[in-house]
């Protein structure tokens, strides 16, 4: 078995708390390694260094200070439970304006029935030439035009209303 | 009867001021000498404890036991204490080897040469100094994992989701950063503490 194989085991081999199928497999590597011998050793001697590092006390005032930013905190009121939370006041808002804006919007539906001001507009639209029509002479140059219709070729640029099939 | 760390926080969530001060008093040591490791400044380390406790004390209506409570305490005081070597750099030495060159132009890194540091060090007789330092050096996953492991004594699993990786990164993340300190720390292993007073350099 090769270093790099047990290495990962070493430190729990090491600190006691490679399982015992680890530990055997240390154990094998290591009679047959001086080199991971010598590695463990100065593990073991490199720990018992860094014991040197003194623990420090935390001050005198440590806890005070903390029990007096714990105190600085804002306390919950027993409406605080109601109050929504900032996005979700954002996000009603934001329907709210949509529904209002989608209200607002004029309604386009063909089949809806003619409003009053539509069906007005109709009656106008209707006796609004209703001076031209009475006008006789205008009236027969219009049908003199009618009959030379088939006749002349169409303009390009005026289309041709489409005639009727049946003629009333 | 002793409640255990859960069931005082679980206490704490339900409005109970005493627990709070309970988990205070227990873990107020460890925590403040964990941080004084990771920055190596006795008022930083109280500050970012105070922080610690803080966010725990805000963090309490949400709590839910879904591991230990050392595991939650340990990993906003990991957070809490990167964050602040990150944006102060108390410590010019520790450079990590594992962070990405922000220029490729700028001028190689140059580690500080260990013949020196040593040099420095013996003369002043800190030894104390000298392993800080060079637990300081490793790389922060490490340094965390190191700290964790040699001085809290925590077991392999709550280290390994501390850090949020498999119990088998844990061990060769272990593995890599004793390697180092066996490297860094083998003067002080061939010089006793016992003959480092009145003595300058190591022989």
């Amino acid at each position: 078995m090769k270093c790099e194989d047990v290495s990962k085991e070493l430190i729990a081999y090491l600190d006691h708390r490679a399982s015992p199928a680890e530990r055997r497999k240390v154990e094998e590597h290591l009679g047959g390694c001086a080199a991971c011998r010598t590695r463990v050793d100065e593990f073991r001697k490199i720990w018992t260094v860094m014991d040197e590092v003194p623990a420090i006390e935390p001050s005198f005032g440590f806890d005070a200070r903390v029990r007096q930013r714990v105190a600085a905190e804002p306390r919950r009121r027993w409406f605080s439970g109601f109050v929504p939370a900032p996005r979700v006041v954002f996000a009603a808002g934001l329907l709210i304006a949509l529904g209002v804006w989608v209200a607002r919007l004029p309604l386009s539906d063909p089949g809806a029935p003619p409003t009053v001001a539509a069906i007005q507009q109709q009656d106008f639209n209707a006796i609004k030439d209703l001076g031209v029509l009475e006008n006789y002479d205008v009236v027969t140059k219009m049908d003199a035009l009618s009959e030379l219709a088939p006749a002349t070729t169409p303009q390009p640029d005026k289309p041709q209303p489409e005639e009727p099939s049946s003629n009333d | 009867m002793v409640r255990s760390d859960v069931q005082l926080m679980l206490d704490a969530k339900a409005g109970d001021e005493a627990s709070f001060d309970f988990l205070l008093q227990k873990y107020r040591s460890p925590l403040v000498n964990f941080l004084y490791r990771m920055v190596r400044d006795t008022a930083t380390a109280e500050d970012l404890a105070q922080e610690v406790f803080l966010r725990i004390y805000r963090a309490r209506k949400q709590y839910t036991p879904s591991a230990k409570f050392t595991t939650w305490l340990f990993r906003i005081a990991t957070n809490v204490a990167l964050n602040s070597v990150r944006d102060n750099r108390y410590d010019k030495l520790a450079v990590s080897l594992d962070a990405p060159v922000d220029d490729e132009n700028s001028a190689p890194r140059e580690l500080p040469a260990r013949e020196m540091r040593i040099d420095e060090h013996m003369i002043e007789r800190d030894r104390t100094e000298f392993i800080q330092r060079a637990i300081a050096s490793l790389p922060e996953k490490q340094r965390v994992a190191v700290l964790l492991h040699k001085y809290e004594e925590m077991d392999y699993g709550e280290i390994a989701r501390i850090l949020d990786c498999s119990e088998s990164a844990l061990k060769s993340l272990l593995f890599r950063a004793y390697e180092t300190l066996r490297v860094q720390l083998a003067p002080l292993v061939t010089q006793p503490v016992e003959r480092r007073a009145g003595e300058g350099r190591p022989s």
